[in-house]
């Protein structure tokens, strides 16, 4: 009897805990609108502030577009995207927004929603080997270049840097450290003198940088491949950052704005991933409309500094 | 069966096993001297206090895990509850306007009840410990995403004070020991502790000895939430903010800390001077391939082979005690 009490709570709890978590998962879904069409924005991961920016710029446009929207997250996994946009398909869906966790893997199952005649709108990230209806993306290497600059600038075009790269292997990591590298060749007194993978995480950076700093004490420079690594670095460089060591980031994240207001960050190359959900939606609600939508929509970055920082942060 | 174990625990210096936990110990040395001679950067003061930081937060998550490991049980949630265990301290500060020092304990409240809820799911829901914990994994992780709505938070000074300095004296550090202490003590020293050898050696015998196994099941699990959740805090005050995605995956790296460290995965063996060797060694090699600008690519290879290489010695250990 004791044991069945007890057996009972166990169960109960463990009952609770999941049913929260199930709760808050269903949280992105909504009641299905009588007129408005369904658009399905099937995202990467949310797991990062840069997509939950994309996702609230998106939800900010579906209204005026009038569009009832529906965001899934794949948590950074390929199959669990596949499955979600061959669920999408099946249902009163009139258009799907994707950002591919893996621009390969997301291949067929975007063929078969195109197949069925769906229009499907990717968002930062392409798709390879479907030809989607559109594409809002920004220009990574562009990015990257901007960057190179704007470090060259704040170091006097002579130096030696560090430079932390993203999750090896992504796209991202692969344009950004692209563009930055080409950009440098402008500045031939500013060397590379290590470059390491962080992950695009935080306390990774952290890590990585303060291990660097005891090789490379002399650095004057850092370019990391997105805000959250350079604010890792900026962590690892104390009072360094900013003054004798200048850092540049990457997306122009909240965080990443408040420290150039600070005066840790030197730079960062804003994407604008609000900007690139709203237009993805508003592209949606045009295709749906059955009117002619541009294939490639490039959306601008900009070089995010001292002097312009005002008119990003919010 | 149980009195002959007993009798095996009570040879403390039985030679096999002392030259197994100072196996990792000998691979640490033989580590620390290789990249001695590589690299000048790698034997200075401040490289060593650096190392000295970067394993507080894999050390103590570690040693909850010696806990669990030692009682034959695996927590995979250890990283996802470290996380939420941050994020719901930086909640209590942020949003719901606590006073700091009362939201760094809601941070480890948070931790604790997470590893109970493993623990009951565990011991009286009968799951076993990798499904009960792989649950938890995802929901911790997933409640993380929730309260944050994906945004880091900040944390409290009181939080940030954990991963600041105490004079000149990194805290970390100070934490490190602290906890290396507590938790050696509460395994080496106290009845539960004891239990928990004779839980994770042979559940049935220790049930039948009178052990109250399922409650020493739970305390074990509490307990690895609890170091869970304050290395969750150490690693969001070296931050100064609680981060969604922290400790994503770092319930691999405890596991290898605690297999390294001459723990088996069959459970009864295990000691937390042993796991301390261990975190030490995965954080000595991240260190000494950063200062060697060994490529990412190569790095993953090489961390890959260290574990492969523990959990081989482990098997070979099991094999010689067996015969």
């Amino acid at each position: 009897m004791k044991i069945s009490i007890r057996q009972l709570a166990a169960v109960a709890a463990t009952a609770t805990v999941i049913l929260t978590g199930t709760t808050a998962c269903n949280r992105g879904g909504g009641e299905a609108g009588a007129a408005t069409p369904k658009v399905v924005m099937a995202l990467s991961t949310l797991n990062n502030p840069f997509f939950v920016e994309v996702r609230d710029g998106a939800q900010a446009a579906a209204k005026d577009a009038g569009v009832q929207l529906e965001i899934v997250d794949a948590q950074n996994d390929s199959a669990t995207q596949a499955n979600q946009l061959a669920t999408a398909a099946t249902g009163s869906t009139k258009a799907v927004i994707v950002n591919p966790v893996d621009s390969d893997a997301a291949a067929s199952p975007v063929n078969t929603l195109l197949k069925a005649n769906l229009p499907v709108i990717g968002v930062d990230r392409t798709v390879n080997g479907a030809d989607l209806t559109s594409l809002v993306a920004s220009d990574n290497v562009a990015g990257g270049k901007q960057a190179a600059d704007e470090l060259a600038k704040s170091m006097g075009e002579k130096g030696s840097i560090l430079v932390l790269q993203g999750v090896a292997g992504t796209s991202a990591s692969r344009d950004r450290g692209q563009g930055f590298t080409d950009g440098l060749k402008a500045y031939p007194n500013i060397k590379v003198v290590a470059k390491q993978t962080a992950n695009f995480d935080r306390a990774t950076a952290l890590d990585v940088t303060t291990n660097l700093l005891q090789a490379q004490p002399g650095v004057t420079g850092v370019f990391a491949e997105n805000d959250e690594m350079a604010l890792g670095a900026i962590q690892a460089l104390g009072a360094k950052a900013g003054k004798d060591v200048k850092v540049v980031g990457f997306d122009g994240t909240a965080d990443g704005l408040a420290a150039i207001k600070k005066g840790t960050l030197v730079a960062t190359i804003a994407q604008q991933p609000a900007k690139l959900g709203q237009l993805a939606v508003e592209l949606a609600a045009k295709a749906i409309k059955g009117e002619k939508v541009e294939k490639t929509v490039p959306v601008q970055v900009v070089s995010v500094t001292e002097t312009n920082v005002g008119d990003y942060a919010k | 069966m149980s009195a002959a174990t007993l009798q095996a625990k009570r040879r403390s210096f039985d030679v096999k096993k002392f030259l197994a936990n100072n196996g990792a110990l000998v691979g640490l040395v033989v580590l620390c001297i290789a990249l001695f001679i590589a690299t000048p950067d790698f034997l200075t003061g401040r490289n060593l206090l650096n190392i000295g930081i970067q394993v507080s937060t894999v050390a103590v998550l570690a040693f909850g895990m010696t806990f669990v490991i030692v009682a034959g049980g695996i927590d995979l949630s250890v990283g996802s509850v470290a996380a939420l265990s941050a994020m719901v301290s930086g909640w209590f500060f942020v949003s719901a306007g606590l006073p700091g020092w009362l939201a760094l304990l809601g941070g480890l409240a948070a931790g604790l009840l997470a590893g109970v809820i493993n623990g009951l799911a565990s011991a009286y829901g009968k799951l076993p410990s990798f499904i009960a914990t792989l649950a938890m994994l995802s929901i911790a992780r997933g409640l993380t995403l929730v309260i944050s709505d994906g945004r880091p938070i900040k944390t409290s000074p009181e939080v940030s004070f954990l991963g600041g300095n105490l004079g000149p004296v990194p805290m970390p550090i100070v934490i490190l020991l602290i906890a290396a202490l507590v938790a050696s003590f509460l395994l080496n020293r106290t009845v539960v502790g004891r239990s928990m050898y004779a839980v994770g050696g042979n559940a049935e015998a220790a049930r039948l000895s009178g052990l109250p196994v399922k409650r020493i099941i739970v305390i074990v699990f509490g307990l690895a939430g609890l170091f869970a959740a304050l290395a969750g805090l150490l690693l969001a005050g070296r931050l100064d903010s609680a981060q969604p995605q922290a400790a994503t995956g770092y319930e691999l790296d405890a596991i290898a800390a605690v297999v390294i460290g001459g723990a088996s995965l069959a459970g009864g063996l295990g000691r937390i001077s042993g796991t301390f060797v261990g975190a030490l060694v995965l954080v000595v090699i991240r260190n000494g391939l950063n200062l060697l600008n060994v490529t990412s690519f190569w790095q993953q290879v090489v961390i890959g082979v260290v574990i492969a290489l523990a959990v081989g010695i482990d098997v070979l250990r099991r094999k010689t005690r067996s015969s």
